[in-house]
C-alpha cells in the first residue's frame, strides 16, 4: 500500500479520479446540452421590461418556494400542459457579468410552480394585489408581502396603476396604494411565464405515472367523474374566493350573480372561455377556459358547481347543452379574427 | 385427585377456547379484506398469552409428576439429602428437639381458600372471553380497515389483556397453593422421619458440620493490626466527603504537553468565529421557521423570506461547519503528522477571507444581489472567490504539513481531509467557471455542485475529523484501515456522479438521471463499510460513552451517517422523487444531515480539543443540556416535517387543489419551529459553553500557594 504513504501519489491520484468523473457527468453532458439544443421556434424573448421583471424575481429569492419544471409525470399535469424539454431553457444565458445563468429550475414547491402561471392566472390586478398582501386574494397563503414594491400616497396621478386593497389589508395606511415599475416588471415577467406551443405536428412527451384507469373513469351511474368544485378551487378561487362573494373593487361575487343564476347561458360560457372586460368597478377578467383549454364535460362540470354552491339556485346543464355552445363561439371568435 | 382433576379440565377448556378464538380470528380474515395490520395486533395479543398458558400448563403437569415420585420411592434418599442441606439453625434445632426428644404437631390449613380462587379465576376468564368476543363481532369486515377503529380496538384490548393476565396469576398461584399442599405432606412424613432418627453418628457428623458453617475469617490474615499507610504516593484523589450527585460525573480531559500558544489561538479564534456565526446562522434560520405559521411577522425587503433564506444557508455551512472543520484540521492535522503546522499566518488569512466572505455575501444577499438562483451557490463569484483563495492557503498549508511529517505512513484523517479541500476546489470552480451554464447545463451543473458541495466538502472531511477523534477518544486504534480504503475510493466514484437525483424527471438527459440513481444505491458501500468502521472501533468500548461527554456526540453523528445517508438513497428512487420532491421531506433531511452528521461531529470534536488546549472544562451539565436539547430539537424539526411532507406529496398526486396541501401543512410547520427553537437553544448554551472553555475568569485563590508565597515574601 505505497501509495496511502506518499502524498505525492495519493492526493494526485485522488484528484485526478475526482476530475475525471466530473468531467464525465457534468463538463461533457453540459457541452453537450448546449450544442444540440436550439430555443423552440414559439418563444418569445422576454421584452425589457419583463426581463427588468425577471431580475426583481431572482433578487426576492423566489426560486426557494417557487419552482418552474413541469416534470413529465402526470402530477406535474397542474402546471403545465406539457412536459418541459430542454428547448424551452435553451434561450437562457448568463444573466450578467456577476450573475450565472438562472433558470429557476428549482428544487422547493412550499407555493405553486410558475412555468405556466402566465396562462393560469394572467389578471394583472390579481397579480399585483397578491404581490402586495398575499393574504388579500389567498386567505391561507404564508407568501411574504411586497409592499416595498408599492407606495401608498393620498392623490394618484391619471397614469398611476391604483391597487384596490381591502381596508383590513392596508395595515392602518391611509390612502391609495399605487404599483411602482418594480412592481409592474415583475407582474409583466410572471404574466409572460407561459409554456411555448411546440411546432405543428410535433407530439409532446407524455406525462409518465398516470392515474390507473380505475380513478380516472366514468363513475358507476355512467356520468363523468369530473368535479366542478376541484376546477373551481384550482382556477377560479384565487379571484372569486372559496365562499363566491369575490373581493370588493376588484373581483365580482359569482354567489347570487344574474349571470351565473340567469338564462343567458352563452354569455355565462363565454365569459369562462375567453374572458370579460364590461364593468369599470372590477378587473379585466382574462380568458382563463381558452387558456387552461377547458373541455366541454370541465365547463358543464363549472358551471353546475357554481349553480348549486352559496345558495345558488341556477338551472343545472348538460354535456351536450355546453358543447353546443361551445361550437358556436368558437365560430364567432374565429370568425371575427 | 379430585381436585386436580378440576384444575386440569379447566386448564384444558381454558386452551380450548383459546384456540377457537384463534380459529374465529381466522376466519374473518378468511372471508373479508381486513387490514394486515389488524392481524398483526391480533398475533402480538394473543401469541404471548398462548405462550404463557402452555407454560402455565407444562409447570403444573412437572408438579404432578413430581408428586407423583415422590410419593412413593427413595422417600429414605430424598430425607437423608434433606439432612444433609441443614443450614446451622436448623441443626441447632434438631439438636434441641433430639435432647428435649419431644416434638410437636404441624398443625394443617383448610383449603378452601383454592377453591374459592379457582372460580373467580373462571369467572374472570369468561367474562374476558366475551369481551374479547364481543369487540370481534361488532366490528367485522370494512370497518376494521379504519384506524380509528382499529386504534379503539386496541384501546379496548388493553383492560382486556389486563383482566386476563391476572386470571394467568391467580392460576399460577393456585397452581403453587396445590404444589405447596402435597409438600406439607411430606413435611409431615419427614418430621415424623426426624423424631424416628435415633443415630450418633447422624448426630456427630452435624456437629462437625456446624463447626465448619460456624468458621468465618478475621479480615485482617494478610494485613495484620497495623494501620494503613501510602508511603510512595500511588493513590490520590481520596475523596472522604459523600456528596449526592444529581448528574453522573463524566471523565475530564486528558492534559496534553501544550501546544505552541500560536497554534492554540489560531484554532480557537477558527472555533470562536464558527461558534458565533453557528447562533448568527441559526437565530435566521428559526425566524425563518417562524415565517412559516406567522407570514406577516415583518414586511421589510431586507428580510423577507427569500432573501432570507440563503442567508441562513450559507452562514450555517461556511460561517459555522467549514470553519470549525478548518479550525479542527488545524489541530488534527499536524497532531497525526506528529510535526508542527507548516505556516500559521496563511492560517490567518483564511480565517479572514472566510468570514469576510460570510459578512460580504450576507450582506448583498439580503441588498437583493444574488447569483441567479442556485441552491447554494447564492453568493455571487467575487464573493465566492474570497473563500477559494482561503481553500488554497488551506490546502497549501496542510499539504506542506503531511509533507514534513515524523510518521511513515499518512494517517486516514488526512486522506480525507486533504482530498475534501482539494475537491471543494474542482467543484468551485466547475460551478462557477461561465464556460458550461447555458440553459439546462446550468441545472446539471446545479445538481452536481449542491450534492458534491455537501458530500465531497462537509462529508468527506467531517468524517476524516471522526477517523481522529473517534479513536482518540476510545483510545483505541481504528478496527481496519482496508474498511477506510473501500470507503474513501468507493465514495468519490459514487457520491460525485449522483448530483442529477436532484432533478429526476428533469428535461436533463435521461442517462445521467439513470446514472444518479444507480450511484445512489451504489452509496450504500462507503456508507456501510465507514459505519462498521466506526463502530467496531466503539465494540467493547461502549462503556466509556457513559462517562464522556465527548462520545455520545460522535456516537450520534456515526448514527446519523448511517441512516440519513441511506434514507438518501431512497430518496432517489423514481417513487419516492414523486411522492418526496419539491417537498420539506428534502428540508427535513437536509437538516438531519447536516444537523445530525455534520454538526454533532464538530461539536464533539470541540468539545475534545478545546479544553485540552485551554486547561479549561465546560460546565458538564450544559454539555448534557445542550447535548439532549439539539438532540431531541432535531428529531422535532424532522420527524414531523417529514410526516407532513409525506401527507403533502400524496395530496399533489392525487391532484388535489395546491392551496389544500398548504393548509394541511400548518400543523407540521409549526412542530418544525418548536424544534428548531429547541435547536437554537442549544447552540446558546453551546455558545456559553464555548465562552467558559476559553475565557479567562478570575481565578480562584489556592490558599496552599497563597501561603507559600506569604511565607516567601516574609523571608525577604
Amino acid at each position: 500500500m505505497n501509495i496511502f504513504n506518499d502524498h505525492k501519489k495519493l492526493y494526485p491520484i485522488a484528484g485526478l479520479l475526482f476530475l475525471f468523473l466530473t468531467c464525465i457527468v457534468v463538463i461533457v453532458p453540459a457541452f453537450q446540452n448546449q450544442e444540440n439544443n436550439a430555443p423552440l421556434p414559439g418563444t418569445m424573448p422576454l421584452t425589457g421590461d419583463e426581463m427588468a421583471g425577471k431580475l426583481i424575481y431572482i433578487s426576492e429569492g423566489c426560486v426557494g418556494c417557487h419552482s418552474q419544471q413541469v416534470r413529465n409525470v402526470d402530477m406535474d399535469k397542474m402546471f403545465g400542459s406539457r412536459p418541459g424539454m430542454a428547448a424551452d431553457y435553451a434561450n437562457i444565458g448568463r444573466t450578467s457579468i456577476w450573475q450565472n445563468t438562472a433558470t429557476l429550475m428549482g428544487t422547493e414547491r412550499t407555493g405553486p410552480d410558475l412555468t405556466d402561471v402566465g396562462n393560469r392566472q394572467p389578471s394583472r390586478d390579481w397579480n399585483l394585489m397578491h404581490l402586495y398582501h398575499p393574504r388579500a386574494v389567498v386567505a391561507q397563503s404564508i407568501m411574504p408581502s411586497y409592499q416595498w414594491l408599492f407606495e401608498v400616497t393620498e392623490n394618484p396621478s391619471s397614469t398611476d396603476v391604483v391597487v384596490n386593497i381591502p381596508v383590513q389589508f392596508m395595515g392602518g395606511k391611509k390612502g391609495k396604494v399605487i404599483a411602482t415599475k418594480e412592481a409592474l416588471q415583475l407582474v409583466a415577467y410572471i404574466q409572460s411565464l407561459k409554456q411555448a406551443a411546440l411546432p405543428d405536428g410535433t407530439k409532446p412527451q407524455e406525462f409518465l405515472y398516470k392515474k390507473s384507469e380505475k380513478e380516472t373513469a366514468n363513475s358507476n351511474d355512467g356520468k363523468p367523474n369530473i368535479d366542478g368544485k376541484a376546477i373551481y378551487a384550482a382556477s377560479c378561487q384565487s379571484c372569486h374566493q372559496a365562499s363566491g362573494e369575490g373581493l370588493k373593487g376588484a373581483f365580482p361575487p359569482l354567489k347570487g350573480s344574474p349571470i351565473v343564476n340567469g338564462d343567458n347561458l352563452e354569455l355565462y360560457v363565454d365569459i369562462i372561455m375567453n374572458g370579460y372586460d364590461a364593468r369599470a368597478e372590477y378587473g379585466v377578467m382574462a380568458a382563463v377556459g381558452t387558456n387552461m383549454k377547458f373541455t366541454e364535460q370541465q365547463v358543464a362540470a363549472l358551471i353546475n358547481y357554481e349553480r348549486t354552491a352559496w345558495g345558488n339556485k341556477g338551472k343545472t346543464v348538460t354535456t351536450e347543452e355546453i358543447k353546443k355552445i361551445m361550437d358556436i363561439i368558437k365560430n364567432k371568435t374565429t370568425a371575427s379574427k | 385427585m379430585k381436585l386436580k382433576n378440576k384444575i386440569k379440565t379447566a386448564l384444558i377448556t381454558m386452551l380450548i377456547t383459546k384456540f377457537a378464538n384463534a380459529q374465529a380470528a381466522n376466519n374473518i380474515i378468511g372471508n373479508s379484506e381486513i387490514h394486515l395490520g389488524y392481524w398483526l395486533i391480533m398475533l402480538v395479543c394473543i401469541l404471548p398469552l398462548v405462550v404463557f398458558v402452555i407454560n402455565l400448563y407444562l409447570k403444573f403437569n412437572a408438579q404432578v409428576n413430581v408428586n407423583n415420585q415422590s410419593g412413593k420411592q427413595n422417600l429414605q434418599q430424598l430425607f437423608s439429602g434433606y439432612i444433609k442441606d441443614f443450614d446451622n439453625k436448623q441443626i441447632t434445632q434438631f439438636v434441641k428437639i433430639k435432647n428435649a426428644k419431644c416434638c410437636g404437631d404441624c398443625k394443617r390449613d383448610g383449603n378452601c381458600h383454592k377453591i374459592k380462587s379457582i372460580a373467580l379465576m373462571f369467572v374472570l376468564w369468561f367474562s374476558a372471553n366475551n369481551l374479547v368476543a364481543q369487540s370481534t363481532t361488532e366490528t367485522r369486515e370494512t370497518l376494521l380497515t379504519q384506524p380509528g377503529i382499529i386504534i379503539t380496538i386496541v384501546l379496548l384490548l388493553i383492560p382486556v389483556m389486563l383482566g386476563v393476565i391476572l386470571t394467568l396469576i391467580k392460576a399460577n398461584n393456585a397452581i403453587r397453593k396445590y404444589s405447596n399442599q402435597s409438600k406439607l405432606k411430606e413435611a409431615a412424613k419427614f418430621a415424623e422421619h426426624l423424631k424416628s432418627v435415633d443415630n450418633h453418628e447422624v448426630e456427630e457428623e452435624l456437629e462437625k458440620r456446624q463447626r465448619v458453617l460456624n468458621y468465618s475469617l478475621t479480615h485482617h490474615e494478610l494485613s495484620g493490626e497495623e494501620k494503613a499507610e501510602d508511603t510512595k504516593g500511588i493513590i490520590n484523589n481520596v475523596s472522604d466527603k459523600h456528596e449526592t450527585h444529581f448528574t453522573a460525573i463524566k471523565k475530564k480531559a486528558i492534559q496534553r504537553p501544550s501546544l505552541n500558544p500560536d497554534i492554540t489561538k489560531l484554532i480557537l479564534w477558527y472555533l470562536g468565529c464558527a461558534a458565533f456565526w453557528l447562533v448568527v446562522g441559526t437565530g435566521i434560520g428559526e425566524y425563518l421557521g417562524i415565517k412559516f405559521v406567522s407570514p406577516d411577522a415583518d414586511h421589510l425587503s431586507w428580510l423577507s423570506f427569500g432573501r432570507l433564506r440563503p442567508v441562513h444557508t450559507n452562514i450555517v455551512f461556511w460561517g459555522w461547519a467549514s470553519l470549525a472543520m478548518i479550525g479542527l484540521g488545524y489541530y488534527v492535522v499536524p497532531t497525526v503528522s506528529n510535526t508542527k503546522i507548516y505556516n500559521i499566518k496563511w492560517g490567518w488569512i483564511a480565517l479572514i477571507l472566510t468570514n469576510l466572505m460570510v459578512i460580504i455575501g450576507s450582506l448583498c444577499l439580503m441588498a437583493g444581489i444574488n447569483n441567479g438562483g442556485g441552491e447554494f451557490r447564492e453568493y455571487i463569484w467575487p464573493v465566492m472567490a474570497l473563500f477559494a483563495v482561503a481553500l488554497i492557503l488551506t490546502l497549501a498549508n496542510f499539504i506542506l504539513t503531511v509533507a514534513r511529517r515524523t510518521t511513515k505512513e499518512i494517517y486516514i484523517s488526512n486522506w480525507y481531509i486533504i482530498s475534501a479541500i482539494i475537491f471543494t476546489i474542482i467543484v468551485a470552480l466547475t460551478a462557477y467557471l461561465p464556460f458550461w451554464q447555458d440553459g439546462v447545463s446550468e441545472t446539471i451543473v446545479q445538481g452536481y455542485f449542491m450534492h458534491s458541495g455537501v458530500g465531497m466538502w462537509f462529508t468527506l472531511y467531517t468524517l476524516g475529523l471522526l477517523y481522529y477523534f473517534i479513536p482518540q477518544q476510545i483510545n483505541k486504534p481504528i478496527y481496519a484501515y482496508s474498511l477506510g480504503i473501500l470507503a474513501f475510493w468507493t465514495q468519490i466514484i459514487f457520491y460525485t456522479i449522483i448530483g442529477t437525483h436532484h432533478f429526476i424527471f428533469a428535461p436533463i438527459p435521461w442517462w445521467l438521471q439513470t446514472v444518479a440513481i444507480v450511484g445512489s444505491v451504489g452509496m450504500i458501500i462507503p456508507v456501510v463499510a465507514a459505519t462498521i468502521n466506526y463502530t467496531m472501533t466503539f465494540r467493547g468500548q461502549w462503556h466509556k460513552v457513559s462517562n464522556s461527554y465527548t462520545l455520545p456526540f460522535f456516537l450520534v453523528a456515526v448514527v446519523y451517517y448511517f441512516v440519513v445517508s441511506l434514507q438518501g438513497t431512497a430518496e432517489a428512487f423514481k417513487f419516492t422523487n414523486l411522492l418526496w420532491h419539491f417537498t420539506d421531506f428534502t428540508v427535513g433531511h437536509a437538516h438531519l444531515g447536516f444537523y445530525g452528521i455534520i454538526t454533532f461531529a464538530l461539536w464533539g470534536g470541540i468539545y475534545a480539543i478545546v479544553p485540552r488546549l485551554t486547561g479549561k472544562e465546560p460546565p458538564q451539565h450544559l454539555v448534557g443540556a445542550h447535548f439532549w436539547l439539539a438532540f431531541i430539537g432535531v428529531l422535532f424539526y424532522a420527524v414531523p416535517l417529514s410526516i407532513g411532507a409525506t401527507l403533502r406529496g400524496m395530496m399533489w398526486m392525487e391532484g388535489k387543489p395546491f392551496i389544500d396541501s398548504v393548509v394541511m401543512m400548518f400543523d407540521y410547520w409549526l412542530w418544525r419551529a418548536i424544534g428548531g427553537s429547541l435547536m437554537f437553544i442549544s447552540h446558546i448554551v453551546f455558545f456559553y459553553n464555548f465562552y467558559r472553555m476559553t475565557v479567562k475568569e478570575v481565578e480562584e485563590i489556592d490558599v496552599k500557594e497563597e501561603a507559600f508565597k506569604i511565607l516567601e515574601a516574609e523571608k525577604k
